[in-house]
């Protein structure tokens, strides 16, 4: 019971992580019809630049500007770059972000180095939030969850109940007669990209000192933000955030449990064979099949459901 | 007939002479991995440019097949294959693993087109890279599988111990495959490939079902990607799982794109310059990848056709005679421009990876100087920054200056290509 309930907690917290990366990325899938394969280099950028900026005025500004400075980051990337290449198509956009994807490792790497940066939580979030049973939650994990779920709740909001909610919802459904009825749809645009960029950056500024802070993290979470995406349905946030939770409660039940194919055998009283083609796969344990847990949702989905969980169209 | 024969004629003897005009033993290891990068990005425009399938996954066939070929190797070398299987026919066997990987993996990617593809196929190559680490038995972890290509009795005297034995395998499986991918784009399925990528739904409605077209293109795609593989563990003689990672497939789209995506040669073209950037450029620099990626940029946002549409326009405009004497000049003169900024962008480059990296080395103290086309610049000196600035702002402003009259007397010139091309045609059809 103890165990369940903490790494349920553990879990929801990864979750909501993943659900700030690719709410951004949603967002940006459905203004543009293209993903942005930059994504998760401008949620590297955020945890990056938080650090920077927590070194000289601490943590809590930098909560604030991060997201700001690489969100304007993202919006001048939008403008001098996607805008310039949309015209040639969509493989050229979606070409550029890729190239882009890789232009910020090296330059992450060139003003911060290549080994991880010592970006840490702060002293004021570190320390025990409550004690179940007899594990300690920490309190950084229950402010991931608050900023989380404020950041969800906010843009819902803005996108439900507010005049620019409605003028990005249209802009997005029907950019055309959006600009018929005097919409800039091409700030529109900006703006989202813009906006998306900022959540990832929120994210990585939240994440970046919860896990580890190096050029590597962006790569570690690009293609599972895509996972989520492609299964909760195209376009589509209420499935990206079901299947963010989904990942992120598998993942962590996953890489906590230790039983094997085999040793399911044992417990009903069959011998494994121990050696042959399929031993190796048997002897696999949860713990070790976890990281390929995603990609085999994706496949699994793609089989029975190639539109995704929510999703409405085919790609 | 007598045309179109004669660009491979002219591929064949290029393969045959490029190791008696560079002999020594690092080119030859250089035009070896060529050769197989070349198969590799040309299997890989049967999917892109061909099928508009831009996938992210291509090096898992590769991949794969490589290491079918070196388990391969090893049960020939160790004897324990009931029959002779010659080191010359491994390729194929690269092949054919690569290929039944494309049956099974290339099901569960093709169900989808367009951007969802892509998305998959990045899914799919985290997947097969994460699954390689998991049986280190089969994928030999993170070390790899090491083989031998030098095993069995030497066929008429080849026993691939030599590299230009091996370069000219290389090369031979390179001109055999490259002329059935040639050949397949004028196949029936190929000619549908091209409506699927134009439109799906119209060449839905005549009746061919544009997932299995897409899976078809698939399968035949990843065979010439196994046997790119299995020609690399022949070159190499080991295999790790890098082969099937996420990496190397980025590498194969980057490469491809450079070249050229919608001319047959352009994966040629773009298979030989992403191998001197690997190979050549990281020797002499840190920063290859910065240059890589920002050459890449560069090319998308510039001239989304690659570098085979520049060579393709030239020769265009030379065969109509249209370059005359104004446009040669401004040519120059913006070839020079463009030479002027490069030089500044790598100087700045360079003195940053300095001031940055290179600073590990030495902690900061006496940090050596960046070394040029035979110059020293220190990277504090005010005045090496200055140059670069200086190098910079000069290319921007004469290729800002020569912007205008270039448009002009490049527009005219393709007036004039338009015109002889058309005259070209009334004239040769009857």
């Amino acid at each position: 019971m103890e165990f369940a309930l903490i790494t349920f907690l553990n879990g929801l917290g990864y979750g909501f992580l993943l659900f700030m990366l690719s709410s951004g990325l949603t967002l940006i899938y459905s203004m543009m019809g293209v993903p942005n394969f930059a994504h998760a280099s401008f949620y590297m950028l955020g945890a990056y630049v938080a650090y920077s900026i927590a070194g000289v005025l601490g943590f809590w500004p930098a909560l604030l500007i991060a997201p700001v400075v690489v969100g304007v980051a993202g919006a001048l990337v939008e403008h001098y770059g996607l805008r310039i290449v949309h015209r040639y198509g969509h493989v050229p956009e979606l070409l550029f972000t890729f190239g882009l994807s890789y232009l910020v490792v090296e330059l992450v790497q060139l003003v911060w180095g290549r080994s991880p940066v010592p970006y840490r939580i702060p002293p004021s979030l570190d320390g025990t939030l409550f004690t179940l049973y007899s594990t300690a939650f920490p309190v950084y994990r229950g402010f991931m969850l608050l900023v989380a779920t404020s950041m969800l709740a906010a843009i819902w909001l803005l996108l439900r109940h507010t005049r620019i909610g409605l003028t990005i919802q249209a802009a997005l459904t029907h950019p055309q007669m959006a600009e018929a009825l005097g919409h800039n749809v091409p700030r529109v645009f900006m703006l989202v990209f813009g906006g998306g960029c900022a959540l990832a950056a929120l994210a990585g500024v939240i994440g970046g000192n919860a896990f580890v802070t190096e050029p590597g993290m962006a790569a570690s979470v690009g293609s599972i933000i895509f996972v989520v995406v492609v299964v909760g349905g195209l376009g589509s946030l209420a499935g990206a955030f079901i299947t963010s939770i989904l990942i992120g409660l598998m993942q962590t039940f996953a890489v906590a449990l230790d039983y094997s194919a085999a040793g399911l055998l044992a417990a009903l009283g069959i011998a494994a064979p121990a050696a042959g083609p399929l031993a190796p796969v048997l002897r696999l344990t949860l713990a070790q099949v976890a990281p390929v847990l995603p990609y085999l949702l994706l496949v699994a989905m793609l089989i029975v459901r190639p539109k995704g969980l929510m999703g409405k169209r085919e790609g | 007939m007598k045309r179109s024969l004669l660009p491979w004629l002219c591929f064949a003897l290029a393969l045959l002479a490029a190791p008696l005009v560079f002999p020594q033993s690092g080119s030859l290891s250089l035009l070896s991995q060529m050769g197989t990068m070349v198969l590799l990005c040309l299997s890989y425009n049967m999917l892109l440019g061909e099928g508009g399938m831009l996938s992210f996954g291509h090096a898992v066939y590769s991949g794969l097949g490589a290491f079918g070929a070196i388990h391969l190797m090893n049960r020939i070398g160790d004897g324990s294959l009931p029959f002779a299987f010659p080191i010359t026919l491994v390729p194929l066997a690269g092949g054919v693993v690569g290929a039944l990987c494309g049956v099974a993996f290339g099901y569960l990617t093709t169900r989808r087109a367009g951007t969802t593809f892509s998305m998959i196929t990045l899914g799919l190559v985290e997947l097969v890279s994460a699954c390689a680490l998991m049986f280190p038995e089969l994928f030999g972890g993170e070390g790899g599988i090491s083989g031998n290509r030098v095993v069995g009795e030497p066929v008429l005297g080849i026993s691939y111990g030599p590299q230009l034995q091996v370069y000219y395998l290389i090369a031979a499986w390179l001109l055999v495959c490259a002329i059935a991918i040639h050949a397949i784009r004028h196949t029936p399925l190929g000619r549908i490939l091209n409506a699927v990528r134009d439109n799906p739904e119209r060449a839905a409605f005549i009746g061919y079902d544009p997932q299995r077209v897409r899976y078809l293109a698939l399968i035949l795609s990843a065979f010439f990607a196994g046997v790119s593989g299995g020609l690399s563990a022949i070159n190499f003689e080991i295999v790790s799982a890098e082969y099937v990672g996420a990496l190397r497939s980025g590498a194969i789209l980057l490469f491809t794109f450079i070249g050229g995506a919608a001319y047959f040669y352009g994966p040629i073209i773009g298979g030989v310059v992403g191998v001197l950037f690997a190979s050549l450029l990281s020797a002499y620099t840190q920063a290859w990848q910065f240059y890589l990626g920002a050459f890449f940029i560069l090319i998308v946002m510039c001239l989304p056709g690659g570098l085979a549409k520049l060579v393709d326009d030239l020769a265009r405009v030379l065969r109509a005679r249209a370059m005359d004497a104004g446009l040669a000049r401004l040519l120059a003169g913006r070839a020079a421009a463009g030479t002027l900024l490069l030089g500044g962008v790598v100087l700045a480059t360079e003195m940053a990876y300095q001031l940055s990296l290179g600073s590990l080395a030495d902690s900061g103290e006496g940090m050596a100087p960046v070394r040029l086309f035979g110059l020293d610049f220190d990277v504090h000196s005010v005045a090496a920054w200055g140059l670069s600035a200086a190098l910079c702002a000069a290319g921007v402003a004469a290729i800002a200056r020569w912007r205008a009259p270039w448009s002009a007397a490049w527009s005219r010139a393709w007036k004039r290509v338009e015109a002889a091309e058309q005259a070209g045609r009334e004239s040769g059809a009857p």
